[in-house]
């Protein structure tokens, strides 16, 4: 029998991942801009979590690939199904790229890469000059592209709980695993 | 009642309401992200004004750093003696050798600008420590800064930005600024009465800003620190600057480099009560206590063009465990606004040196290739 609400570990990554997405974005967007002394532990803060998203995401992808998610509710829109399927392939490929294109340009620019204060992650590319400045452009711009991604997602999921109450926040919302 | 997913059908049960909360969240969350990224409050200070100011000051020069865009390469070592672990447990120093790359420049953002300037000899330092870590440093010939805060090095850099019309800055906006800014006034009138070294190898090189130092028993302290070359002084005549050749600085570190390595002395000054920590304006007195923890040795230059230091930025607060930045106001806004200026010129192509094509630097023979290994 399958299960109307996606599995405990599912779940459990997803509302840990929600939070620390959100912070990292908007610690992300406001290190840049400040020149503040907040930037003196906002960088290496963004780095932390960054590498933390990293891990998480890929336990995730293993979580999902053992339980399966329940399906959609059959009686869902065709085309609302498909933006459903769609925001979900481009928001887990925006925590994949997210993370591995901020390794990338600090590896690029031959910056040290320091996590949790003592951990020095090895560099994933050569510094190369011009690849840092694009792919630092690159990750704003993917990070612009995630945090729209996380509204349309946070405001489909109020309405499925709010408007259609068809189960699917419940889905993910829900405290116990049901069938 | 089934779920139903037409406009229609929301409206008739009452789900107007819902619909305009959920506006709002998704507006509410929008906008907070764009005050986070200081969007909506354009009074506030961004790093990228000042990068901008300094285009501004001495014009946009694609692929050089926007400041200190004069300079060349330089390998070397560092050889630690074991005393300043008692200060820092930072890996530097250990009684152990740390391989070395810097650079050699001149204030000012013009990248063929001469050499006889009444401005700041500067070292920058990249240290590679074990196990992937490093230690940045950005130093200069004075051991204070011009400003105390970013706001009032915008301030200044917009004052002293020449007028289109005359090529000068204007007068009246410079005293203006001067008025306001006595620190500032200080600083000059000292660059001014000051000896300017005539090497970069005579030079003394301080850490200008204070920085946190802690110790393997988790005691910290902040501190300065200080480079002190072991060649011998020797003063620029000042009213001779104008007449001399346009990279003689650059030129006469190269021959003395030829004829063997330059060595500094790393000294850190310990402040007594009282000492400012949070103001790069303010010098300690001589008299504070110094630890010496090491040497420093430049073996040999190269320019930018073949060597390794002209893709690095040289952020001071790239430290190691062990050192922490100060709440110095100048260290963080350092290291945001020399981030926008790297993203700014790596986007850019290389262009040539100024020093690309001097005969000082011979062009490296395919055995010293060493020269030109990526900066880490």
């Amino acid at each position: 029998m399958t299960s109307t609400t996606f599995s405990g570990p599912a779940r459990l990554l997803h509302w840990i991942m929600a939070v620390l997405i959100i912070a990292m974005l908007f610690i992300g967007v406001a290190m840049v801009a400040t020149v503040g002394t907040s930037h003196n532990w906002l960088v290496p803060l963004h780095k932390s979590v960054g590498a933390t998203l990293l891990v998480l995401v890929l336990a995730r992808l293993a979580v999902r690939a053992i339980h399966r998610p329940p399906p959609l509710p059959a009686e869902m829109p065709g085309p609302q199904k498909a933006i459903a399927h769609l925001s979900h392939l481009v928001l887990y490929a925006l925590m994949i790229a997210l993370p591995l294109v901020g390794w990338s340009m600090l590896s690029a620019g031959g910056y040290p890469i320091t996590v949790f204060g003592a951990l020095h992650l090895p560099p994933l590319l050569s510094p190369d000059r011009a690849l840092y400045a694009t792919l630092r452009h690159l990750h704003t711009y993917l990070a612009y592209t995630l945090f729209l991604t996380v509204i349309a997602h946070l405001s489909a999921a109020l309405m499925h709980g709010l408007l259609f109450k068809d189960g699917v926040f419940q889905s993910m919302a829900a405290w116990r695993t049901r069938r | 009642m089934p779920a139903s997913y037409t406009i229609k059908d929301i409206l008739r049960r009452g789900g107007l309401l819902p619909l305009l909360a959920i506006g709002a969240v998704a507006g509410g969350a929008t906008a907070a992200f764009a005050f986070a990224g200081g969007w909506l409050t354009p009074g506030h200070l961004h790093p990228a004004q000042i990068v901008n100011a300094l285009e501004g000051h001495d014009g946009r020069h694609e692929g050089f750093r926007r400041a200190h865009a004069k300079g060349l390469c330089v390998v070397g070592h560092f050889d630690g003696n074991g005393q300043g672990l008692a200060l820092s447990k930072a890996s530097l120093f250990r009684h152990a050798t740390t391989p070395v790359i810097g650079r050699f420049s001149l204030a000012g953002g013009v990248p063929n600008a001469g050499d006889g300037r009444v401005t700041f000899h500067s070292l920058a330092l990249k240290f590679d420590l074990p196990g992937g870590e490093q230690w940045r440093m950005a130093l200069n010939h004075v051991p204070v800064f011009p400003v105390a805060t970013p706001q009032a090095f915008l301030d200044f850099q917009l004052a002293t930005t020449p007028d289109p019309a005359t090529g000068k800055p204007a007068p009246a906006k410079v005293q203006a600024y001067m008025a306001r800014h006595p620190e500032t006034k200080a600083f000059v009138d000292y660059m001014a009465k000051a000896p300017l070294p005539d090497s970069f190898a005579n030079a003394s090189y301080n850490s200008v800003n204070a920085f946190r130092f802690t110790n393997d028993q988790g005691q910290s302290r902040l501190v300065r620190w200080i480079f002190t070359p072991e060649a011998p002084f020797g003063e620029l005549d000042k009213t001779t600057l104008a007449s001399l050749p346009r990279d003689f600085l650059f030129d006469e570190v190269a021959g003395r480099l030829a004829q063997g390595p330059l060595v500094w002395h790393l000294s850190i000054i310990l402040p007594n009560a009282g000492d400012p920590t949070d103001d790069a304006t303010k010098a300690w007195p001589d008299d504070r206590q110094r630890v010496e923890v090491g040497t420093l040795t430049i073996d040999r230059a190269v320019t930018e063009d073949e060597g390794p230091c002209r893709d690095v930025n040289f952020d001071p607060t790239i430290l190691p465990a062990g050192v922490a930045p100060s709440d110095d106001p100048l260290l963080a806004a350092r290291s945001s606004v020399y981030a926008v200026g790297y993203t700014r010129r790596t986007g850019e192509p290389a262009a040539p040196s100024a020093l690309a094509n001097d005969k000082a630097f011979p062009a490296p023979v395919s055995g010293q290739s060493a020269a030109k290994e990526p900066a880490q």
